[in-house]
């Protein structure tokens, strides 16, 4: 029989610590994915439109920027494909990072009332959050492509790379999710301070715009790690090549140990959050 | 079958739970506690190996808690509200870490804290079934091969597709008392959630858990004494987080408790102003507890100083019993001859031989009605509180004095 010892100290190894939580992902998955059919179909249940909001919200951030660059209000620099396709990918890869970003604070925060009453595995919420933004994507995806053959882009062989990318994206996220949730489970501000900073951040990230050719811009665009991850993933779609390709290798093989530490001290921090949250 | 058995018995000596100087401390205050959360998350990361003592606005919610469980073994966790029962079951889940002390638990835990974790109210029942499930740590394959036996415990087959938030709340908890009975864990918490629910319903629960004991180390939290003595074999009784008593005596630890509820203030219901309750004696001593202490089968005799301001007649006076839980035991009738009552101070003596109630603690209520129209003119609860001493620890209100006899034919 299983033996557990609860107690201020811990003399687990990180590694050991790591192990528990990749065979708890492993073990809970089928809570993961019952709790993911739950929010999906409860969330659509309630709806007439459904599905369909699934679509608005990146259609009409993209829409916005096709207006203002199709009226002449702004003046984009050339993107190099059809500009509402440049949008929408952007728009669409942006919002899985941020997505992603959110996702285990946002799981963790809704299961917070069963949290200090049952003892579940709860990395089974992080994997449930990563489901349900796969879910949102998946849809958001079926438009891009649409998009993609209307524009007569058409078929690229190297769409059959984009859903990795997508899923580095994912890894990506979900690693800056984990070291902010216990802080953020213990503080709102944190919410609040990453929807603002995300906001600001695309800004800086070429999403809707592409990276100027020279000037200040240029130099912060091509440093911040979300630029090669924008620009590789819609690479992948487009067929085209920015270049960004090795920045996002190195991005992605410092993401899978950082993600690693991140489930460590995920795990580590339930505790004080159900105490004090 | 016989597998498990076997394996069951071999295990039989095991402790399955042991609590060794268990303590957690609480802060009284939020934003502090949240900075003390940031401290924690990060001394977390470093092992912790310091000992917490402590920080300003910090109070000891549990303070060294200490106690072993064997299979089949129940211990009941008693105390007012705020006295740490739940705070220790929650270290006990593994939901809070504890500041100090260690828990070692042997085998499934399962715990029916909260009934029905997980619902979401907009789906059927059906689906919170699994929902339901999922989080208690069932497969899906558990679930679909219990759920006819789920719905049919719950009596829910007509309504099983009916979405949940237009479930009653007893419906709720029947249904997530079915899921829940459906784990089979060494060790099982039950904090007070059998207390909700109709009389059938709480039989139920009270079959399953039966069922359950034999092969199951069980904490018990409740605040029905009765359910706690019928259950349990061992108990804690906590107040503020101190363990007041512990031990095996079960009959103790729950006088006890009751005698920290034994509020002596007398409470005037009614008072016409005919007549005043001046003094209120019964002759019997008084124990440690402060309360008057008789044995069983002693005879029983109350005195009360009356001041007859406004009647002409000795009036209706009725003094009735009531146990600790505040239920009505007893009233006495008293033959007596039609009196005429003086003006000014008498002493009322009401006597009754051989008192044959069980052991425990009991209080006395006063009403003094009109003799001819029955109006009431005075109604005094609490008037005084006595301790019967019996070596029998018994439910019933009563134990009565009798023979037997045998006859050969």
């Amino acid at each position: 029989m299983e033996t557990r010892v609860y107690q201020k100290e811990h003399t687990l190894s990180f590694l050991n610590l790591l192990k528990s939580s990749l065979k708890d992902i492993y073990s809970s998955r089928f809570l993961a994915r019952q709790l993911t059919v739950r929010d999906i179909k409860a969330q659509y249940r309630q709806s007439y439109f459904g599905f369909l909001w699934a679509f608005v919200m990146p259609l009409t951030t993209a829409f916005v920027w096709i207006f203002l660059n199709g009226t002449g209000t702004i003046k984009l620099s050339d993107t190099g494909v059809p500009y509402p396709v440049y949008a929408f990918s952007g728009t669409l890869i942006w919002s899985i990072i941020t997505g992603a970003i959110n996702a285990p604070l946002s799981s963790t925060k809704s299961a917070r009332g069963i949290m200090s009453k049952i003892n579940f595995p709860k990395e089974a919420l992080i994997i449930s959050g990563v489901y349900k933004l796969l879910f949102d994507s998946s849809l958001k995806i079926l438009l891009l492509l649409v998009f993609v053959f209307v524009y007569g882009i058409g078929f690229q062989w190297s769409m059959l790379l984009f859903p990795l990318a997508i899923l580095g994206l994912i890894l990506f996220g979900v690693t800056i999710g984990l070291f902010i949730t216990p802080l953020g489970m213990l503080y709102n501000d944190v919410a609040k301070m990453i929807g603002m900073g995300l906001k600001l951040v695309m800004y800086i990230t070429p999403v809707v715009y592409a990276i100027p050719k020279t000037g200040m811009m240029h130099a912060i665009m091509s440093y911040n790690p979300l630029t090669a991850l924008i620009l590789t993933t819609r690479d992948t779609v487009l067929g085209t090549t920015s270049g960004f390709t090795m920045p996002y290798v190195w991005v992605m093989l410092a993401c899978l140990p950082l993600c690693f530490l991140g489930l460590v001290f995920y795990r580590m921090s339930i505790p004080v959050i159900v105490e004090r949250a | 079958m016989n597998k498990i058995n076997e394996h069951i018995e071999k295990h039989n000596d095991d402790v399955l739970v042991r609590v060794e100087g268990l303590s957690k401390k609480f802060c009284k205050d939020l934003k502090t506690g949240l900075w003390y959360g940031v401290q924690d998350l990060f001394s977390n990361m470093r092992g912790n190996i310091h000992e917490r003592l402590l920080r300003p606005k910090e109070f000891w919610a549990v303070k060294d808690v200490s106690f072993e469980l064997r299979r089949g073994e129940c211990l009941g966790l008693i105390g007012h509200n705020g006295a740490g029962k739940s705070t220790l079951l929650k270290i006990l889940n593994g939901l809070i870490n504890p500041d100090a002390g260690k828990v070692t638990i042997t085998g499934r835990v399962g715990a029916l804290i909260e009934l029905g974790a997980g619902f979401n109210p907009i789906l059927s029942g059906r689906e919170n079934i699994y929902n339901n499930g999922a989080i208690l740590g069932f497969s899906r394959q558990e679930i679909d091969a219990k759920l006819e036996t789920i719905i049919a415990f719950a009596e829910l087959e007509e309504f099983i597709d009916m979405p949940v938030q237009h479930y009653s709340s007893g419906m709720k908890v029947r249904l997530g008392f079915a899921v829940a009975a459906q784990m089979q864990p060494d060790v099982l918490i039950i904090d007070e959630v059998l207390a909700v629910g109709d009389l059938g319903f709480v039989l139920k629960c009270f079959k399953t858990i039966d069922q359950l004991l034999p092969n199951t180390a069980m904490v018990f939290v409740s605040h029905s004494m009765p359910m706690v003595s019928r259950i349990c074999n061992q108990i804690i009784l906590m107040d503020h987080g101190i363990v007041e008593y512990q031990g095996a005596d079960v009959g103790k630890g729950i006088d006890l408790y009751y005698t920290r509820f034994a509020n002596n203030d007398t409470n005037v219901v009614f008072d016409d102003g005919s007549i005043k309750l001046e003094q209120v004696k019964i002759l019997a001593d008084v124990n440690d507890l402060g309360l008057y202490y008789l044995n069983w089968c002693d005879d029983f005799k109350l005195e009360l100083v009356v001041n007859n301001l406004g009647l002409d007649e000795l009036p209706l006076i009725e003094v009735t019993i009531y146990d600790k839980e505040q239920r009505e035991v007893a009233r006495f009738i008293q033959q007596c001859s039609n009196r005429k009552l003086i003006k000014g101070i008498s002493i009322i003596t009401i006597k009754h031989d051989k008192i044959q109630l069980s052991k425990g603690i009991y209080s006395l209520s006063l009403t003094i009605n009109n003799k001819r129209n029955n109006t009431p003119l005075m109604r005094v609860n609490n008037i005084a509180s006595f301790q019967i001493y019996h070596d029998r620890e018994v439910w019933s209100p009563f134990l009565l004095d009798s023979n037997l006899e045998l006859n050969e034919l």
